[in-house]
């Protein structure tokens, strides 16, 4: 949000193009109440839940032996996912700000495509492929290589879901830097790898990592696509989220609302950060309402 | 593919190519392996698995249940956007950022706290409950989780293009004579309505291929509660792979009518924007 938002609007107007008070504050409790009602209640209850058999009994859930191996799968996870579609986000964006050819748009929208598929696809997708009965199925087999319902296919699944992430958040804001000063690197004699480093990551250094966070949020918190691949093994297949369904399921309610308020946390985490970076640098993000 | 306009920057042709190739890899052939399989499966078997009568139910909860979630959307995140933008209370800074909460929170940590507030016994659920509404466990359950993960993208839609309109406009309607609710009628209704329909298409978009949070309140009862996504994870579980990829492409063609249509809609949205 820019800044000149924050000089409130509510301020600066004048009586005549703003509601009766009675209407302002009937409008305001109902917006507040909306908020509270689907966002926040939903946020109380997890922490609610989670400590309704107190501190101990919340702590001793979550250094569970299969609790912390889910902790770990998720970490490891995000820790391969995230920097490959960093990679990404970086080339892709770099090729399509700094360039100008045909059909960029149609890429740009291909890039998106992760986001409008149903996380259960996104899943299903590498069954086919890597799956017993999938394409390379047999092939995996003979060569006893496991893809689907081990680690690897659940790191592939969250690279799906989480690849237009960085490069959504990069792209229109290298392009509203335009190439001027990359330009000017050249003219002095810069290698691109170096005009790369010292002239656009600079630029582009707080959209990245505001890219990076909304990409880390989803890789740790995946569910659709990574149930599908998954298998399900305690303390094997299974990531924080995974987790959480299983001791859900099995009617373990404190356990499961114990591991989900770590990813609740987390999501706070990534909003504040969010927050906070809007607030500090909104004109060196391109912070977009699609996500 | 050449540049069209030549550049002294270097770095198109492999930055290009990466970009081509991870995409390829990663998202384009998967997906294509997708309509292969369905192609494999001839005619008659793929109308028989897609359109089975369980599965046209499916269907029925998952777009009516999309569609209605979306319409509440657009009131809710309009008011929201709304307060946002023009009021000024104790802790809007704090209720702005909350409002990306379902971007950010896990959907299987959404479900499980949503069936908790929802079920008979829960924190909403027990006051509901003397009046006869079942909220959870029932397709009114999937509306709520819709609603819960599309409520931001309509707000986030709205919210810039009410804070780009001109009070000026709004002045001049007054000094011509018109009251609050004409103006809100007839000058800012119809600049945010190209955001409103965009918000609208996009929640849609993602309650229809919604998974996590819907499963854990839907009950999924076949034929009344269960989500076409939950289907496909069942035919999954039961290696019916056939029936997997029938649904999973009838789900993705309409994806991608949708992407199209909000791709559409967001050039009509940001052409208007410019042009206000």
């Amino acid at each position: 949000m820019a800044i000149a938002v924050e000089i409130s609007a509510a301020r600066r107007r004048s009586r005549a193009v703003s509601e009766t008070l009675w209407v302002k504050g009937l409008l305001t409790a109902l917006g507040v109440a909306i908020l509270g009602l689907f966002l926040l209640l939903p946020l109380a209850t997890v922490f609610g839940e989670a400590f309704s058999k107190g501190a101990d009994a919340y702590f001793a859930a979550l250094v569970d032996d299969d609790a912390l191996a889910a902790i770990r799968l998720t970490l490891l996870v995000a820790v391969i996912a995230v920097p490959l579609n960093v990679v990404f986000g970086a080339v892709a964006s770099w090729c399509i700000a700094k360039f100008d050819f045909r059909a960029k748009s149609l890429l740009i929208t291909l890039i998106d495509i992760p986001f409008s598929v149903s996380p259960v696809i996104s899943g299903l997708i590498y069954v086919l492929l890597f799956g017993l009965q999938g394409w390379f199925g047999p092939w995996l087999r003979d060569h006893d290589i496991k893809l689907i319902f081990a680690v690897p296919g659940i790191v592939l699944a969250t690279v799906f879901v989480t690849f237009p992430f960085v490069a959504r958040e990069l792209i229109p804001l290298m392009e509203s830097q335009g190439t001027e000063e990359e330009e000017a690197a050249v003219v002095l004699g810069a290698s691109g790898w170096r005009i790369f480093w010292t002239v656009t990551v600079p630029n582009i250094k707080w959209g990245l990592l505001y890219g990076v966070l909304l990409c880390n949020a989803r890789a740790m918190g995946e569910f659709g696509a990574v149930s599908v691949v998954s298998g399900h093994v305690r303390g094997v297949t299974n990531t924080m989220p995974l987790h959480v369904e299983i001791l859900y399921n099995e009617y373990n309610y404190m356990a499961a609302f114990a591991v989900a308020s770590l990813l609740a946390l987390l999501a706070l985490v990534t909003l504040a950060a969010k927050a906070l970076l809007v607030w500090r640098f909104s004109r060196e993000i391109a912070a977009d309402a699609r996500q | 593919m050449t540049a069209t306009k030549s550049s002294v920057i270097p770095g198109f042709g492999p930055t290009l190519g990466y970009t081509l190739f991870y995409l390829g890899l990663i998202v384009l052939i998967p997906l294509a392996a997708l309509f292969f399989r369905a192609a494999g499966m001839g005619w008659e078997q793929f109308v028989q698995a897609a359109f089975a009568p369980r599965v046209l139910a499916a269907y029925r909860l998952s777009f009516g249940g999309a569609l209605l979630a979306a319409m509440i959307n657009v009131v809710a995140g309009l008011l929201v956007a709304w307060v946002l933008v023009r009021y000024d209370f104790p802790g809007r800074k704090f209720f702005d950022a909350i409002v990306d909460l379902p971007f950010a929170l896990p959907t299987a940590v959404a479900g499980i706290a949503l069936t908790a507030i929802y079920a008979p016994n829960g924190w909403v659920g027990q006051f509901l409950k003397p009046l006869g509404i079942k909220v959870a466990f029932t397709p009114l359950g999937v509306v709520v989780a819709m609603v819960f993960i599309g409520l931001p993208f309509v707000v986030r839609t709205v919210q810039p293009v009410l804070q780009d309109l001109e009070v000026e406009h709004e002045e001049v309607a007054v000094s011509l004579g018109a009251g609050r609710w004409q103006i809100f009628r007839m000058i800012i209704l119809p600049a945010v309505f190209p955001a409103l329909v965009t918000g609208f298409a996009l929640a849609f978009a993602r309650a229809l291929g919604e998974y996590g949070s819907v499963i854990f309140i839907a009950g999924n009862m076949p034929g009344v509660s269960e989500i076409a996504p939950l289907l496909i994870v069942t035919k999954l579980e039961q290696y019916d792979y056939a029936g997997a990829t029938a649904i999973a492409v009838v789900m993705l063609v309409a994806s991608f009518i949708l992407l199209l249509v909000i791709n559409t809609l967001q050039k009509w949205h940001s052409n208007r924007l410019g042009a206000v």
